[in-house]
């Protein structure tokens, strides 16, 4: 299969030899699910998800990282999400794999990821209650 | 006849649940898995993870670049060089380091041993988990070798931190030189050995063939890397499809069967062990001189407000890191891409309806390293 960029999502070309990454997206938060459906139809693999607290904007980022199993074709989808109520849409029903980087964004960030099938403290103690990774967190 | 197809799962029938660890041998570290058994079948299995989680993403957004270099070492043990070249990697990617090749070439010649000592542990842990106490000796006998080389240059025998942000932190001698030349002659006839006494062994063989399939598509949706997809016939290798360092220069190939049994993932790896001594040897004899630490470099490190990445091709898979740089010396945010994880994801799936027996070969075959997915 020979992947290609979907053209729904708005993807901008980077600078590899600085950046490490082929392509960068930023969609609106309610098109995640679209986006991972379209990337799956291409061949892309889901390589992690990931958070960004900026607490200096009041909002938090979720970073959808994808390669490509046949040549060298990294991309990076963004989107943001108001700090004091983060909730997304999960993407576990497209990437399997999903699940369990939703689950620990959660743990780090407090991230929701709606529809998500078990949101339970993965890395954290099954009891906590705090996000480590959220800019105001004191241990 | 593989398990699925014997599996009484399908027929609703009295279920109990059974506790695996955290301090299960075959889990080889603090994994726990609940799983829910009807007689000796596996109907469902929920990886617990955590158990040694310490949080390095956090350390990693508290101290400077070069002070979480050495936790770099510590994520996933058995592949201490690899990890640190991801980080080393995109710090230098960032800041536009000329990194010299000499350094280069060391950085390839030691993370291929590294990587042959991580399969080497893996092969001894793996033979243990079915029963084959023999092996793990021999194994440990072989890797002694590598650790000893390369005690010799970085004064560590796990956890080497021997990468710097711009080079190496010493060069190698010419004790290493050789020694490295006489492990490779050392190690060719060994993999016969290995063959002879247990790729070939019919008991080993029958717990391995057609046992534990995992198909390529799976792997996809899971994110599954390394040997775990080249076993299903892939040839993922991010040395080989995103390369990186200098691994261009070197004839050798990724190794894939296609099976996706837990014997091609085992074969996969006794396979890519080959390959490393290949990479290895070309790189002694293309080895260049001159200095291992480029000229500049800064001494205090600031990376250009962004994202960066790097990504590499540990023991057990795709390992990447991603740094958001607010531009102060002090990381905005570190992730950790752990293959491990991506790996032991698809375990809830894959082992659907196993004897558990079968369901631990193919964990065993999956090669975990717990840190590196509880990070």
């Amino acid at each position: 299969m020979n992947s290609k960029l979907p053209l729904s999502i708005p993807f901008q070309p980077v600078d590899y030899a600085a950046k490490g990454y082929h392509f960068d997206a930023v969609i609106a938060p309610d098109k995640v699910v679209e986006m991972a459906a379209a990337l799956d139809a291409e061949g892309f693999v889901l390589d992690t998800i990931t958070g960004v607290d900026w607490m200096a904007e009041g909002q938090m980022e979720v970073v959808y990282d994808f390669f490509c199993l046949e040549k060298a074709l990294r991309v990076a989808v963004r989107t943001r999400i108001p700090r004091d109520n983060p909730e997304i849409a999960t993407i576990s029903g497209v990437y399997p794999g999903a699940n369990w980087h939703e689950r620990e964004t959660h743990d780090f960030f407090g991230i929701r990821f709606a529809g998500h099938p078990d949101l339970t403290p993965f890395l954290l103690p099954e009891d906590a209650t705090y996000h480590p990774l959220r800019k105001d967190f004191v241990a | 006849m593989t398990s699925a197809e014997t599996s009484p799962v399908q027929a609703p029938r009295e279920t109990f649940v059974l506790n695996l660890g955290p301090q299960h041998p075959a889990t080889h570290g603090v994994l726990r898995v609940k799983l829910t058994m009807d007689g000796e079948y596996v109907v469902r299995a929920e990886p617990v993870c955590g158990y040694i989680h310490r949080m390095q993403e956090k350390m990693g957004e508290n101290r400077t670049y070069a002070q979480f270099l050495p936790n770099t070492s510590r994520i996933d043990y058995l592949s201490a060089m690899t990890y640190t070249h991801a980080f080393v990697g995109v710090v230098e990617r960032a800041v536009k380091l000329q990194v010299p090749p000499r350094a280069e070439f060391i950085r390839v010649i030691t993370s291929e041993l590294n990587r042959i000592s991580s399969h080497l542990v893996w092969w001894g842990a793996f033979l243990l988990d079915l029963g084959g106490f023999t092996p793990l000796l021999y194994a440990f006998d072989d890797r002694e070798k590598i650790l000893d080389l390369l005690e010799g240059i970085t004064g560590s025998r796990l956890t080497y931190s021997y990468y710097r942000i711009g080079g190496l932190y010493n060069d190698v001698d010419e004790a290493f030189l050789k020694g490295t030349r006489e492990f490779v002659a050392h190690m060719r006839p060994r993999l016969k050995m290995y063959r002879d006494l247990v790729t070939e062994n019919i008991i080993f063989r029958k717990r391995l063939i057609g046992i534990g399939p995992i198909g390529a598509e799976m792997c996809r949706k899971y994110g599954a890397t390394g040997p775990v997809i080249r076993g299903a016939g892939v040839a993922y290798d991010v040395r080989k499809v995103e390369p990186y360092s200098v691994y261009p220069e070197f004839d050798f190939i990724a190794p894939t069967f296609p099976e996706g049994d837990s014997m091609a993932r085992y074969l996969v790896r006794m396979e890519e062990i080959a390959q490393s001594l290949r990479i290895i040897e070309q790189a002694l004899d293309k080895l260049p001189a001159g200095p291992v630490m480029a000229e500049k470099v800064p001494r205090v490190l600031k990376l250009p407000a962004g994202d960066y990445c790097y990504a590499v091709e540990a023991a057990r898979g795709r390992f990447a890191v991603r740094i958001v740089s607010d531009g102060k010396e002090i990381p905005y945010r570190v992730k950790l891409r752990s293959p491990s994880l991506s790996n032991l994801s698809l375990f809830e799936e894959a082992s659907r309806g196993m004897l558990l027996p079968d369901a631990l070969a193919m964990m065993g075959s999956l090669d975990l390293v717990i840190p590196d997915i509880d990070r």
